[in-house]
């Protein structure tokens, strides 16, 4: 038996009849860790001390009788995630000193449950990005490779360390967030599951913001059952952030277990688009013949601002962005550059801090608020979001859940797409009207491509009804049948 | 709508980045290219249509105005670049 290569749903069951301890499970992922980081970069602090005694504590707990599904379950931790006494980055060196004295509420509720964190994975900086190019820490690659070719990939972005040390089994499951398909992106790219939850549903407390009407966290893991045990520890109503939703967790594990008999399953007609690889859609329609086959109903539907979201969403995101990234100044907290006097040190210090995506998104967004542009763009820009929750609004009064592909293709090289920005964010077209509406969405590996790349379905369901989703998901997981390992994984492939 | 230099300094000024003339160009290529991108939305017919600001399917919710937190000034100065007692230090503001 080779530990890393257990699921946490596994693991959790050979820790709760003592098989194993989570000490042994800890050390194998540390050493994991230790032997593959430093070629794939998925993790800007790994904190092997902090992870062996969390595991102590953990075996204390299961022996006590007082463990969970998740107690010594070893999870990488995307470096946005506020982590009390963890030097916590967003991958920017605007952040380089940053010591939070505080928790988000995301990772306490998983340190509640037990879970051993095996250290900070990287990400795009400040979230923004589809590659993972943008850290101030260096890119993280892709554990997957082409058939016959070494050349280094992108793991997706942001949440491309946290996929990209699940899948290299140097964790079992990782937090990530999601803004415009931060978490589904990369789950595709590296051959996970994921899940961006309804918004509201995961406290944004201690996440360090990107846009705050978008970004919502949620797991990645090797299964659907996985991210199910994840979301269930990290949802929950939170007093301390104003938009989280005061209403019960249902059990989403057994959510798993439903079929999708009966269910309707919407197929929206502006996803076919131009440009879209033909495999990817071959996926699509396998999708759709294993969903009927388990004997759902398939709908076409319509969504028609579809191709609206990514221009909305590179109006709206900039802005929010460009007034949550304010803070960083110089004063407080982060890294200072000093300058001839108080305005001076500011530039200074955020020309430093900041890389050259990160300016861009300010940038757009201080235009698109100032004084004689608002109207003409972030206002117009929230009247299309409407219409775009609108679309969804009416396609889920006839069906229970929507199937489209994830992303438009499979993982590129490092160094490609890097034309112009626009060519960047178009990765993100189909999982961008998710955030933009609010409601939950999932990927699920369901194929590889010709040259042998993992390809992700998305999974879209109503406002709270992540049920369906996990439902569908797992349906999916339980036809398309995915258990191809990458190239580059924990113990050798 | 294309942004020249100047507005491209004038955005840098709002946004409190320093930029470098050998910077201005490229940054005016790149958020011109975004602009472009964006110019599609003019195609929609808005009218009637109520901005939509937020991702939550609720009303905001109201809390008690009352203090829950405090007397953490070292925890809150613990990353301050430079301070002064308890306090954070900046450079000199008024002569």
């Amino acid at each position: 038996m080779t530990l890393t290569d257990l699921t946490i749903a596994g693991a959790s069951a050979l820790l709760a009849s003592r098989e194993i301890s989570a000490v042994e499970l800890t050390a194998a992922h540390n050493d994991a860790v230790a032997a593959l980081n430093p070629r794939l970069n998925a993790y800007i602090t790994a904190t092997p001390e902090q992870a062996q005694e969390q595991a102590k504590a953990a075996d204390a707990a299961i022996a006590a009788g007082t463990g969970t599904p998740l107690t010594g379950i070893p999870l990488a931790i995307k470096d946005l995630f506020c982590t009390a006494g963890i030097r916590t980055t967003a991958a920017s060196k605007i952040l380089d000193p940053f010591i939070p004295p505080y928790e988000s509420t995301v990772t306490a509720q998983l340190k509640a449950a037990g879970a051993v964190f095996l250290g900070k994975a990287n990400l795009d900086e400040f979230a923004m990005g589809s590659s993972n190019i943008t850290s101030g820490y260096g890119p993280v690659e892709n554990p997957w490779k082409r058939e016959g070719s070494d050349a280094k990939l992108v793991p997706g972005g942001s949440s491309g360390g946290s996929a990209a040390a699940v899948a290299a089994r140097i964790a079992m499951g990782a937090t990530g967030t999601d803004t415009g398909g931060s978490i589904r992106q990369p789950a595709a790219f590296t051959g996970l599951a994921g899940i961006k939850p309804t918004y509201g549903r995961c406290s944004r407390y201690g996440i360090i913001a990107f846009a705050s009407s978008l970004d919502q966290a949620g797991p990645l893991a090797r299964t659907v059952e996985d991210c199910a045990i994840l979301l269930q520890v990290m949802s929950g109503f939170d007093l301390r952030d104003s938009t989280s939703a005061e209403r019960p967790v249902p059990d989403f594990r057994a959510a798993i277990a439903r079929g999708v008999k009966g269910l309707k399953i919407g197929i929206p007609a502006e996803y076919r688009m131009d440009g879209i690889s033909p495999e990817i859609d071959a996926l699509w329609q396998k999708g759709i013949g294993w969903l009927r086959e388990e004997g759902a109903i398939i709908q076409e539907i319509s969504l028609p601002h579809t191709k609206y979201g990514l221009p909305v969403y590179y109006i709206v995101a900039p802005a929010e962005a460009s007034s949550n990234l304010a803070r960083y100044d110089g004063v407080r907290f982060g890294a200072r550059v000093d300058g001839e006097d108080l305005i001076d040190m500011y530039e200074r210090t955020r020309a430093a801090g900041f890389g050259a995506e990160v300016k861009r998104r300010i940038m757009i967004g201080t235009y698109v608020l100032s004084a004689g542009y608002y109207d003409a763009y972030y206002l117009k820009a929230q009247k299309i979001r409407a219409l775009i929750l609108r679309d969804f609004t009416d396609a889920f009064a006839k069906v229970d859940a929507i199937l489209t592909p994830t992303a438009p293709s499979a993982a590129f090289g490092i160094g490609e797409k890097m034309d112009d920005p626009v060519t960047m964010y178009l990765n993100d077209v189909f999982t961008v009207p998710a955030n933009l509406a609010g409601i939950p969405a999932m990927s699920v590996p369901a194929g590889l491509s010709s040259e042998g790349l993992p390809l992700g379905l998305q999974i879209i369901g109503r406002h709270f009804d992540e049920e369906t989703v996990f439902a569908v998901s797992a349906a999916i997981e339980r036809a398309a049948d995915f258990t191809t390992k990458p190239a580059i994984i924990a113990g050798g492939a | 709508m294309s942004l020249d230099s100047a507005a491209i300094r004038r955005i840098a000024k709002l946004a409190r980045i320093r930029v470098d003339d050998s910077e201005v160009a490229t940054l005016q290529t790149e958020l011109n290219a975004i602009l472009g991108y964006v110019e599609q939305l003019n195609e929609v017919d808005v009218a009637g249509i109520e901005p939509l600001s937020g991702g939550a399917q609720m009303t905001m919710r109201l809390r008690a105005d009352s203090c829950t937190d405090g007397d953490i000034a070292e925890q809150i100065l613990a990353n301050a670049p430079d301070r002064i007692g308890d306090f954070f230090a900046v450079p000199k503001v008024v002569e």
